[in-house]
């Protein structure tokens, strides 16, 4: 059986994790918190849409898009408190957005514990984001048979 | 002490003053010789957006927990972590952090194991410190190692195992700090967090329910001496000179409620079992007890 190859923005920020070193790891994940980026307008006022990730320390809400295109678009948002969930949520609204259904349904289960972030925020952690993409995915397919 | 003691007259009911400072005093007080700040938060990268000046940040899982065995950190590990952050044996650290503290008790609880004498929390941690609109800064320090001495963790005397735990039951009180849910068995991990979670739900039979944010008030600082003795002693039954364990999930909300009952209570045998819930709900022939009564102590 091959592998399906992982989508190109999520090997990218693999490989960016991957060739820092352990202390660095954590300033970029600080980073992408940081561009974790505001709900847009339509969703502002709408918590009802979003549903809450139970399995995360911190809470934080996502909210998936699949469009008539079959393209997909994750809306996350989480407390700045939460930088290291607000990090996670970002490397995926950023991994995925405009993939397709059936691409992020591929994506492997265990994409995050690849990032190399395990020894730096310990893998009990790292499950939050576990917990983030299987959601999402759960969405995707949800609203791929609703469509 | 090498630091003076903070003079607060909220502190001066408590049994051990010297255990706390106020947000005041540690803002005239940073920067003083032979004073750490260590700030220890749940969110690993919490420190890195922002903390109190000069504060250096110790993780409770990436510094102070063994990556292999199920343990904390070893003596030589524990004095190589201190010196390069520029704690000395004798150095006053104060620590605080997020939520309550909860994770800086947990840190002022295993540098106890390690015997660091001088070690305080800042009432109302990071919360209160942000609120009041003090300095906060993204700047790293850059301490000066110090040699710290390798000194053998005790556990023998704030500490308990699973063994501790069984020979307890029946002869003295136990106080279980998880959400009324996990208490009860309604659910066996706390809401959020379910991926520490045990075989089984319930609690350990005579256990007193206490959640351990009781001991908190809304703006994160610890409840005045009437209010936990009122928790403490009135609602959960403690008495003065009682030998109490204390267990959450992995022993980090129990640590805080050891710091209440120890430093500010001035109870003088209390251990944390850090196995907790992880641990007992998984355990074989222990016995549980499921629904909110406290439940009887089997024959064992």
């Amino acid at each position: 059986m091959t592998p399906t190859p992982l989508p190109d923005a999520l090997r990218d920020i693999r490989d960016d994790f991957l060739a820092l070193e352990q202390p660095e790891r954590l300033q970029l994940l600080l980073e992408f918190s940081n561009e974790l980026p505001e709900l847009p307008e339509r969703y502002r006022e709408h918590p009802d849409l979003f549903e809450r990730v139970e399995e995360c320390q911190s809470p934080v809400f996502i909210f998936v898009e699949v469009d008539d295109s079959d393209r997909v678009q994750l809306f996350a948002t989480a407390p700045q408190e939460s930088p290291t969930t607000r990090g996670f949520a970002s490397i995926l609204a950023q991994g995925l957005n405009g993939l397709s259904a059936q691409e992020v349904l591929d994506i492997p289960d265990d994409y995050p514990q690849t990032l190399g972030l395990t020894e730096a925020v310990s893998p009990l952690r790292i499950r939050g984001m576990s917990a983030l993409l299987g959601r999402t995915k759960h969405q995707v397919t949800l609203k791929r048979v609703s469509a | 002490m090498s630091v003076g003691v903070d003079p607060s007259a909220k502190f001066a009911e408590y049994a051990h003053p010297e255990r706390l400072v106020s947000t005041e005093w540690l803002e005239e007080h940073r920067g003083d010789a032979g004073l750490a700040v260590v700030e220890s938060d749940e969110d690993v990268l919490l420190y890195e957006t922002g903390h109190i000046p000069g504060a250096v940040k110790i993780d409770w899982h990436t510094d102070l927990n063994d990556p292999v065995l199920r343990d904390y950190v070893t003596g030589e590990r524990f004095a190589q972590l201190l010196g390069e952050k520029g704690i000395a044996r004798d150095t006053t650290v104060v620590l605080y952090g997020d939520k309550n503290n909860w994770w800086a008790a947990y840190a002022l609880w295993v540098f106890t194991l390690f015997g660091h004498e001088d070690v305080r929390l800042l009432d109302g941690g990071r919360d209160k410190w942000i609120a009041e609109g003090r300095e906060i800064t993204t700047e790293a320090p850059n301490p000066t190692a110090v040699d710290y001495p390798v000194v053998e963790r005790d556990d023998s005397v704030i500490r308990a195992f699973k063994d501790d735990v069984l020979a307890h039951l029946g002869n003295g009180p136990l106080i279980d700090v998880r959400s009324p849910e996990e208490y009860s068995g309604e659910r066996t991990e706390i809401p959020g967090y379910p991926t520490e979670n045990a075989l089984r739900p319930g609690h350990i039979p005579s256990a007193a329910s206490v959640p351990w944010a009781r001991a908190a008030a809304p703006d994160a600082t610890f409840k005045g001496r009437e209010e936990l003795e009122a928790i403490y002693k009135d609602d959960a039954g403690l008495n003065d000179g009682d030998d109490v364990i204390a267990y959450c999930r992995i022993g980090e909300r129990s640590s805080h409620t050891w710091f209440v009952l120890t430093h500010l209570l001035g109870f003088e045998n209390v251990k944390n079992y850090d196995g907790s819930w992880t641990e007992w709900g998984s355990a074989v022939r222990v016995p549980i007890v499921k629904g909110a009564e406290r439940g009887e102590v089997p024959a064992l």
